[in-house]
Order: structure tokens, then sequence, then C-alpha cells
């Protein structure tokens, strides 16, 4: 792994996201027009969604790096896809949240089961919540990260087949001006949600790089302790849910 | 035959869990239908080496070679020529020691006739209908022989193939798992001075590094307390 | 295909030797009725509350199959000794999926005909054959996801507690779907004679997508 610098670009990609970020703040705040029925608090779709398609694109993204790992055995692949997935949830427990403000803003209820795409959102993620229980309760590390990735495929797969099931199982959707894609948004509101979207996907991709990056570093700290001062120098990692 | 290969050769075999090397750097080289005596203390590596040669584990670094297929790779090609003997049995201990039996021939393409042969080979065609779990450690032990060598292996690896069994019954595992066997074998034991007087080459371990390699007649007593101090 | 068999056959075989999992699994299904009983404080059910108390049953008692599935393997040297022989590793998927999906059939030969006799209002003749249709649809998927969350968890620490945790989430799409599609075979009135082909067609697809899946990861949970 030494060659790998996830450091790289990572300056001037914290700033593009800061930036990228202001901006959608500012445009959700002051550019984008007040929803007619739904008022202010209807700009927390602007927040919501764009958390929600982060976090699916996360999984899925982890669960094609877990691909990676199973065809090569290279375990840093696993690195990659834990590092993806338990970002992806970070993300998705915040789009859950969000959206159950809007459901209570919009429906008031703060839980709707006839809104598709949260119900099949959070089976998404009670699925994926089960990753790390799963990783720590397997003490050797190589099958822990053989498994994971298992997991992290199946689980990969299931997002799109759920959405299926979800979606057709209610037979009458709540009628909504707003669908997930921004296809049929006014303009301004377009614009806002898409700079939202870009936002947050680019703070993902940062958070992603910051902890490789991190856990890079300490692994190769270790490496280094151990080849220079023995192998008694380091305490032997404790049972974690993180691969090393 | 001259240009036959090794059975076995290891060339800088290193195996990992997690941080801690199980096995660091071991070479030997085993000619075929000698008998590899493996010493070391509990937790040198000796279990981890045979079960990477049985291809049940995954060899991290350098070169696993058994009948010049490179494991892990070419494990299919090495599988049905080896016969493992571990701690465990393997065997299903609701069913009987025929039903087991049965099905390991099954797996490997065994014939029937073959099971009855081992099951007299070791005297437990009598007991060979009672479930696994009624019978006693020694007798478990004999059916596990019987397991190992059902399918004519060509290496037999070894690990204390004659704990649990008292001296009849080592006798009688003999002509199967002893030097007339006319096997290649990888054996472990309890009790180094038993396995020196069966070998033909001896690998000592110490903390997963081979501390020794050569012929047994080379090891004495000096050597073999530093190796279990 | 016949090593599948030869596993198949010991699978069986111990089952019928130990009587561990298929009387416990109709046990525990039988009690979940009488449990839905007093729950809902109904005597008869019938139309999508009936599907879904039946799927829902089916599936917990389904969850004692698949948390044992492995065991035996695990405990007594069973993946080694797979793993020593000379035959392809997926037959492991295909022998123990379909002891899975034999031990499924054998609960519901028992459960349906219960759960007939003490919740279903309307009776269950007109409605079997289109709920064999759909059982065994389901079942098929139960048996394939089963045995891939089995294989993980018995190698987990916690493998009861993994096992329910990742295998639930995982089957509730083919949850919705056969109870969406046995739910109008099981209405009092009005009672189509053949379920919904759109939720067989679910189903179906559930079935292939994870069977091919399971195909291609599976040797991966028997590697060391």
């Amino acid at each position: 792994m030494p060659s790998t610098t996830y450091g790289k670009g990572l300056r001037g990609l914290s700033l593009a996201t800061l930036a990228t970020i202001a901006l959608a703040l500012a445009l959700v705040f002051f550019y984008a027009p007040l929803d007619a029925d739904q008022g202010f608090v209807q700009k927390i779709f602007y927040i919501h969604v764009p958390l929600a398609i982060v976090s699916l694109c996360g999984f899925i993204f982890g669960a094609a790096l877990a691909v990676g790992h199973l065809r090569t055995g290279d375990r840093k692949w696993d690195m990659r896809s834990y590092v993806a997935i338990h970002m992806a949830l970070i993300f998705g427990v915040g789009g859950l949240i969000t959206g159950s403000i809007w459901a209570k803003a919009s429906w008031g209820h703060w839980w709707v089961w006839n809104e598709p795409t949260l119900v099949s959102f959070l089976i998404v993620l009670l699925l994926f919540a089960t990753y790390q229980p799963l990783r720590f309760s397997i003490e050797d590390p190589e099958r822990q990260s053989r498994y994971a990735s298992v997991f992290a495929i199946v689980a990969g797969a299931f997002v799109p087949l759920n959405f299926l099931a979800v979606r057709l199982a209610q037979e009458f959707v709540h009628p909504r001006v707003l669908t997930l894609g921004g296809g049929n948004l006014p303009g301004a509101m377009r614009l806002t949600f898409l700079i939202s979207l870009v936002g947050m996907a680019l703070l993902y991709v940062t958070l992603w790089k910051y902890e490789m990056a991190a856990k890079n570093a300490r692994s190769q700290v270790r490496r280094l302790r151990r080849t220079l001062l023995g192998d008694d120098s380091v305490r032997p990692a404790g049972r974690s849910a993180a691969p090393l | 035959m001259v240009d036959e290969p090794p059975a076995i050769e290891l060339r800088g075999l290193a195996r990992y869990f997690g941080e801690r090397a199980a096995l660091r750097g071991v070479s030997v080289r085993v000619p075929a239908g000698a008998t590899l005596a493996v010493l070391g203390r509990n937790g040198a590596g000796k279990s981890t080496l045979l079960r990477i040669l049985a291809t049940l584990l995954r060899p991290h670094d350098g070169e696993a070679l058994v009948f010049g297929e490179a494991l892990p790779r070419r494990g299919f090609a090495v599988r049905g020529r080896l016969g493992l003997l571990a701690h465990e049995p393997l065997l299903y201990r609701e069913l009987t020691g025929r039903e087991n039996l049965e099905y390991h021939a099954r797996l490997h393409r065994v014939g029937p006739a073959r099971v009855q042969q081992v099951l007299e080979a070791v005297e437990m065609e009598r007991r060979a209908e009672e479930p696994i779990r009624l019978l006693s450690r020694g007798m478990v032990q004999r059916l596990a022989v019987c397991r190992a060598v059902l399918h004519d292996p060509q290496l037999l690896l070894l690990d204390e193939p004659r704990a649990n069994l008292d001296p009849a019954a080592s006798g009688l595992v003999e002509p199967l798992i002893g030097r007339q066997s006319g096997c290649t074998r990888v054996l472990t034991s309890h009790d180094p001075r038993a396995a020196l007087a069966e070998a033909d080459l001896v690998l000592a371990l110490r903390d997963g590094r081979a501390a020794f390699v050569g012929p047994p007649a080379e090891i004495d007593q000096a050597k073999l307390d530093a190796l279990y101090a | 295909m016949r090593t599948a068999l030869i596993l198949l056959r010991k699978d069986l075989r111990l089952e019928l030797r130990t009587l561990e999992t298929v009387p416990a699994m109709i046990l525990f299904a039988l009690v979940t009725f009488v449990i839905f009983h007093f729950g809902l404080n109904r005597s008869t059910i019938d139309g999508q509350l009936a599907a879904g108390v039946l799927t829902a049953t089916l599936l917990f008692a389904a969850m004692l199959g698949i948390n044992r599935l492995f065991v035996a393997e695990r405990e007594q040297g069973g993946f080694d000794a797979f793993l020593l022989a000379p035959v392809d590793r997926s037959s492991m998927l295909v022998a123990k999926a379909a002891a899975l999906f034999v031990f499924l059939a054998a609960l519901e030969v028992i459960a349906v005909p219960a759960f007939g006799l003490l919740l279903l209002g309307p009776s269950l003749g007109p409605a079997l054959p289109g709920l064999i249709l759909v059982l065994a649809l389901a079942d098929l998927g139960l048996a394939v996801i089963g045995t891939l969350v089995s294989g993980i968890a018995v190698q987990t620490r916690a493998r009861d507690l993994i096992g329910p945790v990742i295998g639930l989430p995982l089957l509730i799409p083919a949850l919705i779907a056969t109870a969406r599609a046995a739910g109008p075979l099981l209405r009092s009135v009005h009672a189509p004679a053949a379920p919904p082909g759109k939720w067989l067609a679910i189903l179906a697809l559930y079935d292939l997508v994870f069977a091919l899946l399971a195909y291609a990861v599976f040797d991966f949970l028997l590697e060391e």
C-alpha cells in the first residue's frame, strides 16, 4: 500500500467542496423560491434528497470496491470498501432524519409508509447497519474482510431489487410535486437542487479520501514501527470492525 | 525416477493471521516417499504448516509446491492425492462410522469395498454401525485414520496421529499411516523422540521460523532442549 | 451435481437421525399461530391479514432452520472434510439450499393446513393450488438467501444473532411479494383462482438474481 497516497489533491478537493456547499446553501436560502404549500421547511429537501442519493450511491460504490477485493485478494480494496460503506451509513442516517422532518412538515407525520422511497431507504439502511456488527464478530482479519466483501456485494445488489419491490407494493403513491431526479422542478429549484447534490457528493468523496488517508497513514506507521523496533513495539491490535 | 519432482517443496513460505506471523521464511524439500517430522512447541506453526499443505489455508508469501503443483492455485490437482489426519476427526457425530466413511468414499469416488477393507484393517468393523458420539476417543481416532487413507493418498499429513491410541491400536494403524504405507509423510508429534525415530528429515519450528532443517541424526539433545525451552 | 446429491443425502440423513431442525420449526410455527390469535384477538382472519400472518410465521420459522444449517459442518469438521475432497465447491451451496428447501417444504406441509384449521376464515381448499405455487417460489428464495446468510453467520462469534439480523432485511422483498401474492387467494369473497402474476414475477426475479449472486460469491465463504 505504500505507493497509494490518498492525501494527494486533498487540499484542492476540500476547498472545492467547501465552495460548492457554501454556494448551495446560499442558493437554498436566498435564491430558491419558497414552496407555495409547504413554506420554508420544504427547503430541507435540498439537504435530504442529496444526502439520500449520495448515501445510496456510497453503498453501491462500496459494493463495487468489494468486488475489487474479491477479484484481486488485495486487502486495500477492503479498506476502501469499508470506508465507503461506513461513510454512506453516516450520510444515510442523516438522510433518514432529514427525510423524517420533511415528512412531518409536508404530511404532518414523522413517518409515512406510503412514500416508497423513504421505506426502501429504511430497509436498505437496516441491512447495511449490520455491516459493522458482522465485521466485529469475525476475529480472523482475513476472513473478516472476505466475508464483509461478500456481504457488501449481496447487499449492493439488494438495493435496486428492494426499491422495485417496495415501489410496486404501494398501490396509491402519494401525489408528489417533487420527484427525485428533479425532472419536473421549476428552473430555480432545479438548479439549487443540482448544486446541492454536487456539493453533497463532493463532501462524500472528500471525507472518504480523508479517512482513507488517515487509515493508510496509521497502518503505515504501525508497519514502520514493527519493522524498525520489532514486533513487540506495537500493542497487538484489539478486536475491531475496521480493517487494519 | 530421476526427474520426479519432490513431493513437497517450500520456498520462503509465510502465513499471517492478521499481523501475527504463524510461519515465516520456511524452506524445505521433501523427496517422494520420505518422512518429514515437524517439531516445535505449541503455537510454533506446525498445524498451520500442515493446513497449508492440505490446501486448507492459503500461503501469504513464498512458494509451496506439492507434487510440483503450486498452491493455492493448483490446489484442486493435489486435493485428491493427500490425506489429512488432524486434531478433529472430521466425522459427523450422529452418523455411524460406516456412514461417515461411505460419505467420504463417495466424495472421493472410492468404492464401498474399500470402506470395508479399512474398517477391517483397524478392527473397527464390529463397531462400525454405532454413531461416532458413542465411541471412545481411541476408536474415533482409528476411524479418522480410515478416513484419511480411504482414497489411497500419496501424501499423508499427520498431526499427532497417535493421540488417544493405545499401543495395540497404534500397531493396527501402522500399516496405514506408518512407514510401510509407502506414502510421503509429514508428521508432528507431542513426543519428539518417537517422531525423530520415524523421520528421514526434520523441520524444527520456533515462532514460525525454521530453527533447523536436516536429517534426524544431526539433531541432538541440546538442540531439542533449546527448541522446547 | 453428483457431489451436491451426496451432500444432500448426508444432510437429510443427519436431520432424520437427530430430528433437530424441522420439528422445532414446526412447533415454532404452531405456537406463533396461537400467539397471533391472542395478539390480534381474532378467531379467524382472511385476505391480506391472513397472508401476512402466514408469511411472517413461515419466515421466522425458516430463520430457525437457517441458523442451524451449517452448525454441524462448522463444529464437526464438515467444512474441512468437504474442502479436502476433489470436488466442485459450489456443490455445497446447491446441496445446502436444497436441504433448506426440503426443510421448508416439510414445515409447510404441516404448518399451512394447521393455519387453515386454526386461523384462516375461508376454507383452504380453493386457495391451495395457488398457495403452493407462491410458497414454492418463496421457499426457493428463502433457501438461497438462507444458505448464503447462514454461510456468513456460521463463522461469526454471535452467529445466532448475526444470521437473523442480516437475513431478515434481505428477505423483506421476498416477504412483500409472497404476502401480496397470497393475499388475494385467502380472501373470503371474490378470491381469484390464481395468484397475481406481478408478484409471482417479482418473486421469480428475486430468486433468480440471488441464486446467480450466491453462486458467484459462495466459494469465497469456504476459502480460508
